[in-house]
């Protein structure tokens, strides 16, 4: 291998209330295709952001080529030249493959500063075309798959002579035969002395192209081994392989009658074929990795984005959930993963954000009735806690952890039976964690049916009855409590299923 | 043209325009043969001239994302103000006036792109404001008067009458500013950071493109065509009024949305604003020609802004399930099934 | 002992209200008006001042509802004139004038109608676009019926609704109808369900969404009752003048987009007030009548309510932008 072109030492970023990065060192040698994983919120994609300008380390120091350098902002970034391509590249959907490429760094005409489209458009059909590529650089981005665009993205970190280009799951939305492709581009590249950071959920990529791998758990760095040396098995246990200190609450609760079942649920292009069952009294647990698809059955069970196919019974009985409403008259609540922009009124006082869902049931004959709500939310807030000067706080003054707890408030306040609870503890802090697994604890022994979509994996291990594995649309399968460990689940999310694997590369001939 | 976005779709539609026009022309030509004549269509391109050249600034604002309700009153306003000075001032040479229409349309403008860009006011609050402003300080400047043709040079008025290649002299002018713009749209820099503006207004920042610069440039530019538009309309019906163009930006707004404009940014061609504004003025000289009574006009561009909208919405909209089809079938070949 | 706290601190909650500033601006203009002009300081006059174009007003309330939920409806001052249109149109065809007048409401309620059910069912679809056709669209039907001609010849009662009195207390029967209507409208905006259901469509319409608010059947009802509006303005307004054309209540969409802003309506949504819409109200007419006083034409007039348009959007926007700026420094 050649010489390192990029380290950092002892990198550290902070977000208020998280660790994102504790002190990490990395480095990156010329002509190598380094491989970084870790669980979901492990700090790999901080760790890129800090790389390409996006945020300043609060601690610790870049070496670009043995000198110390900052990196302030992208602009920054690609003049040492480092480029990024993301899994959903930030284009120009309007403008045509080569502005996307040269947009920020056009060929001029010397003395009109006319554009030079000839030029650019040859150099961008150079460019394609080195990337095994014979798409018209006059398309519209728009216009293009997914694996086009990313294309289109490695022939922008070309254009600008990269010679650390970052990879970010670029082959989750990829079919086989265009990861080979996509494979052979890295190891082209490689040979130049293009240096690969490449993120990666899917271990049969990091098997197929990496030379190292980096495991990054809770913004710490594990290690750093040659891929060769280091089994599959290792791997998974390096990567979740942490001492389950928390303790989670959940009770054993006999399930009682079944509150919900799904059957062959699917979406075109979202998931397909969901099939599982909920009881009164039982958390199931939902895991994959972000992208899965467990975001998206949530949403149909919730008609926010209805399924197009498949069937869903409430208490044995059929039901259509077209909207919200369908879904809440149903029984159905959820709790949205991204509570700034799906769950909260941050203008609105607590009060009126707890209340939103139940307004009509606290109204006479449609006018509001204060002293009802102000009961509500006075006892959602002793109840969950809420650190406040009152109800009629705004919500924007409260505190991350706090805010969350106002929209399980909201939730709760329904009482409805069936619970869908999308990364309930996302990016809040300890003690707030603690209590939103107390409730759902709580909540479960009344009977209450609990779906939590998570992906800490001690969360899902300490709280859920049942697990259900997705991965790429599918469900990969569902283990009890007794069953699952961190390993197999890990496995069925990044599905390391060699027999499958084979199967497809059959049928990635055949399509060929 | 090829370099733009959206080739296919955008190449397509501006067909169907094609198509739209010379359907119309021949339906209106048999049921009047006057309409088809050489003068006719003349007249008609020399009554379309001011629209297109507005258009075209309105084009700028609508692919940020904007849009220019002010520009009917940029219009008036400079159109007055000009009508004012050459009738002071008659040895002025009109194309000075020219000149002087674009400056003073572009500062207009310029003060209504500083409070969107700067002042972070929504466009449709700021331009919807602009536009009465404008309308108000019109008719203080012009103390309630009007100044009709007695009072304007022959030589102003020659820029109306008088011909280049035997077009009008404002065709000339129009074709001119359509060249230019087209130019400027495909060949500048800047001209295509307006697109990416409108495109994707967060990723058009990440590559250091200065936001709010080009919104700025877009209502001036609009500013200063609308000036210009101001005096070529002063000069075609030889009169200055304060009620001139009220409600033109309407038929603006339509023949863009017509070309394919969108009204949420990122597309919008010159050619497709040119053939939109030849349509608007097609369907205006033959609603006369077919005794059609001129009180249809309003109704009409109001039908057309919204179906064409209509259209535009649904021509992404199946864009959009030709891409989620194709991930499905992607995702079927990946798993066998 | 609980709830009165709560209402205590609810109150407090409350302490610093933009109609504060209105009404301290209400009180200079009514000032200078009585030094304009000593006759100003009269209970007739008072009222007077305050009826003067109050026609328009009745479209503030449901504007403001409009720009709460984050949307904007610049078509109904068109709608109005179609309205006022049929109305006369069907009066003279012989229709009693009572009935005439449900046409009037009847077609702002579709005209309304027809914008929200594009606005809120097609996807992807924005209010400035289609009510910017309908702004030519209804008022180009109202050339179409009408050309450049007027109607009038209504009964004589009719003219009571704009010109006359309620009894001799001297109170306007137009003012009279446009403080029921604002008591109406206030109340449904900040005493009901549905009221709270607007601000929460404003403030967030994906979080709305997802806490079951029917988002798509409040906008439209939002759109529907701005037509309603409009046909009671165009009632008021025919009433006014005596007779109808295509062509009245021109410019009417800005003066109510302005008094709802001004009345602390922020056109991106989630905020607003019926009470502030009504002492911004006041507030416009005093200035109006003031400038009227001093013969100030009707255009420079909307000189200065753009002026104060932009200003009391933009001036709150810069002093943000400077505090953000400290906060990051």
């Amino acid at each position: 291998m050649g010489e390192r072109i990029l380290e950092l030492r002892g990198v550290s970023k902070f977000f208020p209330g998280i660790r994102a990065l504790e002190r990490v060192d990395f480095d990156l040698e010329t002509g190598e295709i380094h491989a970084l994983v870790g669980e979901n919120g492990a700090g790999k994609s901080t760790l890129i952001k800090i790389i390409t300008g996006v945020h300043q380390p609060d601690e610790g120091e870049i070496f670009w080529r043995g000198q110390k350098v900052t990196i302030p902002n992208p602009t920054v970034a690609s003049r040492y030249q480092i480029a990024a391509v993301y899994q959903q590249p930030a284009s120009f959907p309007h403008l045509s493959i080569t502005e996307n490429i040269f947009l920020g760094h056009p060929f001029l005409r010397p003395f009109s500063r006319r554009l030079d489209w000839k030029r650019m458009h040859d150099r961008a059909r150079e460019l394609l075309k080195s990337l095994g590529s014979d798409l018209d650089p006059i398309t519209p981005v728009g216009t293009l798959s997914t694996a086009q665009k990313q294309i289109v993205e490695i022939a922008k970190a070309l254009s600008i002579n990269a010679q650390i280009l970052i990879m970010d799951e670029p082959t989750a939305a990829l079919t086989k035969r265009e990861a080979e492709e996509l494979y052979r581009i890295m190891r082209e590249l490689k040979s130049q002395g293009t240096a690969i950071i490449f993120i990666s959920h899917r271990f049969e990529d990091i098997y197929e192209v990496a030379d190292r791998v980096t495991v990054l758990r809770d913004g710490k760095k594990v290690g750093t081994w040659m891929v060769k040396d280091i089994s599959e098995r290792d791997l998974v246990r390096a990567m979740v392989g942490r001492e389950i200190t928390q303790l989670f609450p959940k009770a054993w609760v006999t399930p009682g009658r079944e509150l919900l079942r799904v059957e062959g649920l699917s979406k075109t292009g979202y998931f397909s074929n969901v099939s599982f069952t909920l009881h009164a009294g039982e958390i199931l647990g939902v895991s994959g990795l972000v992208g899965s698809g467990r975001t998206e059955v949530a949403h149909a069970l919730f008609g926010i984005a209805p399924a197009d196919r498949g069937k869903i019974f409430v208490e044995g009985k059929e039901v259509t959930i077209r909207s919200p409403l369908d879904a809440i008259a149903c029984g159905i609540g959820y709790l949205p993963e991204d509570r700034l922009q799906q769950g909260l009124f941050l203008p609105m006082s607590i009060n009126d954000n707890i209340t939103i869902a139940i307004l009509d049931s606290l109204t006479r004959r449609g006018w509001l009735q204060p002293e009802r709500e102000y009961e509500v939310s006075s006892k959602m807030l002793e109840l969950l806690k809420i650190k406040a000067p009152s109800i009629f706080s705004l919500v924007s003054s409260l505190s991350g952890g706090n805010q969350q707890k106002v929209v399980v408030a909201k939730l709760l306040a329904a009482r409805l039976r069936i619970l869908i609870l999308d990364e309930p503890t996302h990016g809040i802090d300890v003690g707030a964690k603690a209590a939103i697994h107390q409730i759902m604890s709580d909540l479960a022994q009344e009977g209450f049916g609990i779906i939590m979509i998570s992906s800490e994996m001690p969360e899902i291990l300490g709280m859920s009855d049942r697990i259900l594995v997705m991965c790429e649309g599918r469900v990969s399968g569902i283990l009890t409590r007794e069953e699952a460990t961190q390993e197999k689940i890990m496995e069925m999310a990044v599905n390391v299923n060699w027999a499958k694997l084979q199967k497809k590369e059959k049928v990635g001939v055949d399509y060929a | 043209m090829r370099k733009g976005g959206g080739v296919q779709i955008r190449g397509l539609r501006e067909l169907g325009i094609i198509v739209f026009i010379i359907i119309i022309s021949i339906l209106v030509g048999i049921r009047n043969p006057r309409f088809l004549t050489w003068g006719n269509l003349h007249d008609m391109l020399l009554d379309t001239a001011v629209l297109s050249v507005v258009a075209v600034g309105m084009m700028f604002v609508l692919v940020t994302g904007g849009i220019d309700l002010s520009a009917e009153s940029v219009l008036a306003l400079t159109g007055m103000v000009a009508g004012i000075i050459i009738k002071d001032n008659p040895y002025l040479s009109p194309v000075f006036m020219l000149l002087f229409g674009l400056l003073f349309g572009g500062f207009l403008g310029a003060v209504t792109g500083l409070i969107v860009a700067k002042g972070r006011v929504l466009p449709i609050i700021a331009t919807l404001s602009m536009m009465y402003i404008y309308r108000g300080i019109t008719f203080i400047v012009s103390r309630g008067e009007w100044i009709d043709a007695h009072e304007m040079p022959e030589s102003f008025k020659a820029l109306a009458t008088g011909r280049v290649l035997g077009f009008s002299n404002l065709i000339a002018i129009a074709l001119g500013v359509y060249l230019l713009f087209y130019y400027f749209a495909n060949h500048t820099r800047t001209g295509r950071e307006i697109y990416a503006v409108g495109s994707n207004l967060e990723a058009a920042r990440i590559i250091g493109i200065n936001t709010d610069w080009v919104i700025w440039l877009v209502y001036t530019l609009s500013g200063a065509l609308s000036g210009l538009g101001g005096v070529m309309w002063v000069a075609r019906y030889a009169s200055a009024q304060n009620d001139t163009a009220a409600g033109f930006v309407l038929t603006v707004v339509a023949a863009c949305v017509l070309g394919g404009v969108s009204i949420s940014g990122g597309a919008g061609t010159i050619p497709g604003v040119f053939l939109g504004a030849i349509t608007i003025g097609i369907i205006n000289n033959a609603l006369p020609m077919i005794r059609v009574s001129p009180f249809w006009r309003m109704a009409l561009q109001g039908l057309i802004i919204l179906v064409a909208a209509l259209v535009n919405v649904a021509v992404a909209r199946n864009v959009e399930r030709a891409q989620l089809r194709q991930r499905e079938e992607l995702r079927m070949v990946r798993h066998g099934a | 002992m609980e709830l009165e706290s709560l209402r205590v601190q609810r109150a407090k909650s409350l302490s610093f209200r933009w109609e504060w500033l209105l009404l301290v601006l209400i009180l200079g203009a009514f000032f200078v008006n009585v030094r304009l002009s000593p006759y100003f300081w009269n209970y007739r006059s008072f009222m007077d001042a305050l009826s003067v174009f109050l026609e328009a007003g009745f479209m503030v309330f449901s504007m403001v509802m409009i720009l709460v939920a984050g949307d904007i409806d610049i078509s109904v001052a068109s709608i109005a004139a179609l309205s006022s249109v049929l109305m006369a149109l069907s009066h003279k065809a012989g229709l009693p004038m009572g009935l005439a007048m449900l046409v009037a409401l009847g077609v702002g309620v579709a005209c309304g109608y027809f914008n929200g059910f594009l606005i809120s069912r097609v996807p992807n679809l924005s209010a400035i676009i289609v009510t910017l056709a309908g702004f030519s669209l209804y008022r180009g039907i109202a050339y179409v019926l009408l050309g450049d001609r007027a109607v009038s010849g209504f009964p004589s009662w009719y003219s009571y609704l704009a010109w006359g009195y309620i009894g001799n207390t001297g109170i306007p029967f137009m003012l009279a109808a446009f403080f029921a209507c604002a008591l109406v409208y206030g109340l449904v905006l900040h005493r009901t369900a549905f009221g709270r259901k607007v601000f929460a469509i404003g403030t967030n319409r994906t979080a709305a969404l997802f806490s079951g608010v029917p988002v798509a059947r409040i906008r439209q009802i939002l759109f529907t009752l701005n037509g309603l509006m409009a046909g009671v303005t165009a009632i008021f307004l025919t009433s006014k003048l005596g007779s109808s054309r295509p062509n009245v209540a021109t410019g009417y969409e800005l003066e109510v987009i302005a008094i709802a802003v001004l009345g602390g309506a922020s056109p991106s949504g989630g905020k607003g007030s019926i009470f502030g819409a009504c002492l911004a109200f006041i507030l416009m007419r005093l200035l109006r009548y003031g400038m009227g006083l001093r013969n100030i034409p009707g255009q420079v007039m909307m000189v200065a309510i753009g002026v104060v348009l932009i200003g009391v959007v933009m001036i709150p926007n810069l002093v943000m932008s400077r505090k953000k700026r400290t906060v990051v420094s």
